[in-house]
């Protein structure tokens, strides 16, 4: 079929495999993403604080830039693993505003063009289409995540010494793991509600609310009960929980409150505890299957009216 | 690694051999929505090399072509294409096929290069092969000075041609076609009639057109399979169906056509009396049309006009219709 001849021939030449197929979709899906200069210097702003976190953890070594600088280096902010938790977590708010840019429209354009049957009409799955929609935000938001959280680690480890590395290794897989964590659940999200809704401003409106609405009661249920358990449906509330849990600085004891009678004594103290870890990680392994179940249920080439 | 193409290089001939796989074969095939049956207990193998499917609204022919995609299971029976079933085999089968969509299906914000592109790559074919027959088949259905365009910004009958184009981008051997030439204006849609021609005589691939109109699927296919309520009404081949079909003839006479007619009736022809003075006459085994000026002749009749009248598809169409299942 060459343009001059102008017939319809077949295909004669070789297939690629069909296990990488799913990666056609985000190699399309982020050449249309950076076209938008907006995105592009958001996403640029996005690798400030591991830049920030490169600098603290140089000036912790450089003894003759303390010097110029005239800070002493207990005066710095330690390099442990709260301070790794603390930049793992200000990416994750980074990488939810990513995601809430880029996740809506991936599948609502697709429900809105009828373009399901399109993709779904060639040996190409369901399965693999998820998979390739979500691969989208997987490398996206990686990038912001874990991968650089992880180059700062073999940074402090290159300048601290081997002893370092080896006594804070369990740091490496608290930093991929809570990435992968949090990038699945928003990428997960991101697809969810965009194939529940078919107008990007209306999904990402949805994502917006589904994240802060419930945190927003959580706060208000734990201050008026005194407790910090409805934090269990807060997105954030249980990623951090889970994050500080991979990092082993979670603590149930977020607050305590001291009833005193009118001579300043104690009567009654309330100790504010955070949901335990293995809740936290049952709710967000559920919240997983609901979405993986609606993604199931409309990512179809045509629906059925029964 | 690269895997080597299923394609055949050889053309297809007009109709496939009785011993090599049908290119459609029905094994009872029954599809149900909830309770609502759609199809019910199809059988039949297909062998055109363009089969026209035909059937009123609801009759289930988007049906049929959504489930040997795989898009519905079936509730009962299965189907087989090139010999591989729609159950066991979606992918094998689904590397082999085009469908060009009925409803108006893009993604939005590619240009027609950059879909037709991506669609090929998801056939399978590599980034390169892919570029390079996104611009031969947009070339090929007449879309080359817009394929750099937005598929947004296109017109009905221009996305009718980028649907076809990603339908044939990967050479499959079988090309699904639902209501190709929904909502074209007239030249539209004989460019459209034109390039489902030439695709058939190609020889390099099998075509399914369902429409509703019967003009096209008579323009374009050589066999037609009627569905009638989720059934076969009819499955025939079009070109034997007419040769075998009885004649008409139209005849146009002036004075006592009712002697004439009880004449006819003597003979054994069956015949309707389509207006004044018009007859349309089915010749019997044995009768010709000498007979006819013959019986003219005794009655004192005047033949004014005479022509013969195959069964056109409509007639075909019609008769299915009224006929119910089993063919005609």
């Amino acid at each position: 079929m060459a343009v001059y001849e102008q017939t319809y021939k077949p295909y004669k030449g070789t297939l690629t495999p069909e296990g990488s197929r799913f990666l056609i979709i985000p190699r399309h899906t982020l050449r249309g993403v950076f076209n938008s200069k907006l995105f592009t210097a958001f996403y640029v702003i996005c690798f400030l604080p591991p830049l920030v976190e490169a600098v603290l953890i140089y000036l912790h070594h450089n003894v003759t830039a303390l010097a110029i600088m005239n800070v002493n280096a207990r005066q710095l902010i330690p390099i442990d693993a709260y301070f790794f938790q603390t930049f793992v977590q200000i990416q994750g708010w980074l990488a939810f505003f990513v995601a809430l840019l880029v996740g809506p429209p991936l599948v609502s354009r697709d429900l809105r063009n009828n373009a399901l049957p399109l993709y779904l009409c060639r040996p190409f799955s369901r399965t693999e289409y998820v998979i390739g929609k979500m691969s989208v935000l997987l490398i996206l938001l990686s990038w912001i995540t874990w991968v650089p959280q992880l180059l700062m680690f073999l940074f402090q480890s290159y300048l601290e010494g081997f002893a370092w590395f080896r006594s804070n290794l369990l740091m490496v897989s608290a930093i991929v793991i809570s990435g992968i964590v949090w990038i699945l659940l928003l990428a997960l999200l991101s697809q969810t509600v965009s194939a529940l809704l078919k107008w990007r401003i209306v999904a990402s409106g949805a994502m917006l609310g589904f994240v802060f609405i419930p945190s927003v009661f959580a706060g208000i249920v734990n201050l008026i009960f005194q407790t910090r358990w409805a934090n269990i449906i807060s997105l954030f509330a249980l990623m951090n929980n889970v994050t500080a849990g991979l990092f082993g600085t979670f603590d149930r004891i977020t607050g305590r409150i001291q009833i005193s009678d009118f001579d300043d004594n104690v009567v009654r103290e309330i100790l504010l505890l955070e949901p335990p870890l293995w809740a936290c990680w049952i709710v967000l392994f559920l919240f997983c299957a609901v979405c993986l179940a609606i993604l199931h249920w409309k990512v179809k080439a045509y629906e059925v009216v029964r | 690694m690269a895997l080597p193409a299923s394609v055949p290089e050889e053309p297809i001939k007009t109709h496939t051999a009785l011993t090599e796989p049908p290119v459609i074969d029905l094994h009872g095939l029954s599809v149900s929505f909830g309770n609502r049956p759609i199809l019910k207990n199809l059988r039949g193998d297909l062998r055109g090399k363009a089969i026209g499917l035909l059937g009123p609204n609801g009759a289930g022919k988007t049906t049929l072509i959504h489930t040997l995609l795989g898009f519905h299971a079936p509730s009962s029976g299965t189907a087989q294409i090139f010999g591989m079933d729609i159950i066991d085999q979606t992918k094998q089968i689904r590397s082999l096929i085009g469908y060009m969509p009925e409803r108006d299906s893009f993604i939005a914000k590619m240009s027609a290069v950059h879909f037709v592109r991506l669609m090929a790559e998801l056939s399978g074919l590599p980034s390169e092969a892919a570029l390079e027959r996104a611009h031969e088949a947009l070339f090929y259905v007449g879309l080359g000075e817009a394929r750099y365009r937005r598929l947004e910004t296109y017109s009905l009958g221009m996305k009718q041609l980028a649907k076809l184009a990603q339908a044939i981008v990967h050479g499959p051997r079988l090309i699904f076609l639902d209501e190709p030439t929904n909502g074209l204006d007239p030249p539209a849609r004989l460019r459209m009639i034109k390039l489902i021609r030439e695709i058939r005589d190609s020889g390099h691939a099998h075509i399914v057109l369902s429409s509703h109109l019967l003009l096209d699927v008579e323009e374009c296919c050589d066999e037609i399979l009627i569905l009638k309520d989720g059934q076969i009404a009819v499955y025939c081949n079009l070109e034997e169906e007419r040769k075998s079909n009885r004649k008409f003839l139209m005849i146009e006479t002036r004075g006592d056509q009712e002697k004439f007619v009880k004449a006819i009736q003597q003979l054994g022809c069956e015949y309707a009396i389509s207006g004044d003075h018009r007859l349309k006459i089915v010749l019997q085994e044995g009768v010709e049309v000498r007979d006819l000026y013959r019986l003219a002749e005794e009655q004192q009749v005047q033949l004014r006009r005479l022509s013969y009248k195959r069964d056109s598809l409509e007639d075909i169409f019609l008769k299915a219709m009224e006929n119910g299942y089993g063919g005609l």
